[in-house]
């Protein structure tokens, strides 16, 4: 009888997908980028100084104060919050010590275009960032972005976006993500999303869920309600789906969860337990990594399903793989040698070489979207590291008791990765630039763990 | 009685608890013994009830645990001396399936634990296959690092943690 009930179990994986889901995540609406009116263009004075630049965020002015879903206090109290989270987003990033709008008079609408000078040049500041916003006919918000440089009294950049009034963060982050680009030369990262475990519980019995959030840490969302643990999300580079590891049938699987309808899939209709799941740049791929009678490999398999190819088949724990930008070649990680090590294979899985020699075990490695670093978790120290793709120019960026599994910004320029504390074993998701010196703890509900950093938001 | 509807209350019964944590070992696994040590005679036990995890664990003794070294998954002699008392009472007990499951300590990356928790899941299971356990009979499931049952930061925790521990099937 007790074999009878086994296999019945055994073929009935099928309803007991989704059940851990909680209620559907709505999508983002498109944001519109529309040209903005007069000014000039110019260019930055001395772009390697931007470190300690004066940079002055005036509150956003509203052409007229009117009601929006946005805010309970209408289109001025908006403009007010915009310029806010673009100032937040410049702090505290390590990149420039900004002036907020809480310190700084309010411009008139009339001053977005035509700054009043002698206001700026009085407070020292050098750079000088204005907006408005503004409620259409339609429902939608338009919000409008300029960059000054004060000295020249000129301006250096504009842009305007049309938002549905629930996306009006993502305008202010694209205001930011204009500044910082136009200062630092650097490509936009603030306007982009974070998928990440959310860990509550005592340390022998830990509830993970699986959450999503912008990258300031807000408009938080929980998918799974914890009932079963959640592990390494990872965004689809068009945000329309997360693949993640869940326990939900008592195995540890990698699903793939549409974001739109709510529904998940598993990657692969195997009785085999996979990890680390991991898409292509264009999204048209997936690799995940599955144990076959203790024996793990890496997989790649087409996003709209098929048939799986194997890349990896040697004995012992070959696992993740990060795809270099182009799509040309994977990073990824392996014991083969006796040891946790970072190789390097094309796309195919053919010409297999070991990449890391420095004496230390090398995990997670992570390809930037710039392709010029690889991240990966220095595995002997738990300290998160940088090597180029050739395996040299090893730069150790943190020193937490235990770091790992780094994720790239979507400009290459910042890491995040999380820390584990000694003892507690609670974690939490930190930031750190390619310096090392810029290190911030990312604020989140509740403790956090395997951040995956998504692409620029279109 | 109906027999589907029995069925179907037994399969949501199994699946509900499918969903759940296994329950970590009541008895916490004695300190290793030296490896000369004889394989224990066997001996069918009493009180507990055949088909219960307490039943099993005091049939083999509190040896359903086995432990390893760092980054390591080989059986090995103290090791042997659990899975032989194990694998007895599998084939004493033949209406038994048992579930390996594989852990790792908390110092190493979430993905290469999860694949060593497999590794040393199915390092125990092909031991008791190779003591004649019909493999139809153990599954294994790997938790990596997510379940220790030493919670301290140190080696003594980390040791008591690289784990496979094999659980009753009930």
């Amino acid at each position: 009888m007790r074999f009878w009930f086994f296999a019945l179990v055994l073929a009935a994986p099928a309803p007991l997908i989704a059940q851990d889901l909680g209620a559907p995540v709505p999508q983002d609406a498109a944001v519109e980028t529309v040209e903005q009116e007069t000014g000039l263009s110019g260019s930055v004075t001395d772009e390697s100084d931007w470190e300690d630049l004066g940079i002055a965020i005036a509150s956003f002015a509203a052409d007229r104060d009117v009601s929006t879903p946005a805010n309970a206090s209408g289109t001025a109290a908006l403009g007010l919050d915009i310029s806010r989270v673009v100032f937040n987003d410049l702090k505290n990033n390590g990149l420039f010590k900004p002036a907020g709008p809480d310190a700084l008079p309010k411009p008139s609408f009339a001053q977005i275009t035509a700054p009043s000078w002698p206001t700026w040049s009085n407070r020292s500041t050098e750079m000088l960032v204005h907006g408005y916003v503004q409620a259409r006919s339609d429902g939608r918000l338009t919000v409008g972005c300029y960059l000054y440089d004060v000295a020249l009294r000129d301006e250096l950049a504009r842009a305007g976006w049309v938002v549905q009034p629930r996306d009006w963060r993502r305008a202010a982050h694209k205001c930011a993500d204009l500044v910082y680009s136009r200062l630092t030369g650097e490509s936009p990262f603030f306007d982009s999303r974070i998928a990440y475990i959310a860990e509550t519980g005592p340390k022998d019995n830990r509830t993970k869920r699986l959450a999503i959030m912008d990258s300031d840490g807000a408009n938080h969302r929980f998918i799974t309600t914890g009932r079963s643990t959640a592990l390494t999300p990872r965004y689809s580079p068009d945000y329309s789906k997360l693949l993640y590891l869940s326990y939900v049938d008592g195995n540890p699987r990698i699903y793939v969860y549409d974001i739109g309808t709510g529904r998940q899939t598993l990657i692969t209709e195997n009785r085999n337990p996979t990890f680390a799941p991991r898409w292509s740049p264009d999204g048209r791929w997936i690799l995940y990594s599955m144990a076959e009678a203790g024996n793990t490999d890496i997989f790649r398999v087409s996003s709209q399903g098929g048939p799986s190819v194997r890349l990896t088949n040697t004995p012992g724990i070959d696992i993740g793989g990060s795809y270099s930008p182009d799509g040309t070649r994977i990073v990824f990680e392996s014991d083969r040698s006796g040891s946790q090590q970072c190789y390097v294979m094309n796309a195919d899985g053919s010409n297999q070489r070991r990449l890391s020699f420095g004496g230390s075990r090398c995990a997670t490695p992570e390809w930037s979207p710039r392709g010029d670093q690889i991240a990966f978790t220095n595995a002997s120290n738990f300290n998160v590291s940088v090597m180029s793709p050739s395996g040299g120019n090893v730069r150790t960026l943190t020193s937490g008791w235990q770091d790992e599994a780094p994720t790239w910004a979507p400009n290459g320029r910042i890491i995040q990765f999380f820390r584990t504390e000694r003892g507690s074993g609670k974690t939490s998701l930190w930031q750190v630039d390619l310096t090392g010196r810029n290190e911030r703890k990312l604020p989140t509900p509740v403790d956090a763990s395997d951040p995956a950093w998504g692409p620029i938001l279109p | 009685m109906n027999t589907k509807l029995v069925i179907a209350s037994l399969m949501i019964g199994t699946v509900g608890l499918g969903a759940c944590k296994p329950k970590a070992p009541d008895v916490l696994p004695p300190e290793p013994v030296e490896t000369t040590a004889a394989v224990p005679e066997y001996q069918q036990p009493t009180g507990p009830v055949l088909g219960t995890q307490e039943h099993f664990v005091n049939g083999v003794n509190g040896l359903n645990v086995i432990f390893f070294d760092t980054d390591r998954y080989n059986i090995d002699s103290e090791d042997a001396v659990a899975l032989q008392t194990q694998a007895q009472y599998l084939q004493r007990n033949t209406g038994i399936s048992v579930t390996v499951e594989g852990h790792a300590d908390e110092r190493g990356t979430r993905d290469y634990n999860l694949a060593l928790g497999e590794r040393r899941a199915n390092s125990a299971k092909n031991y008791l296959v190779s003591l004649g356990v019909d493999a139809s009979r153990i599954r294994t499931v790997s938790y990596g690092k997510e379940r220790p049952v030493a919670l301290g930061s140190n080696e003594s925790a980390w040791a008591q943690n690289r784990r496979a521990v094999t659980v009753v099937i009930n």
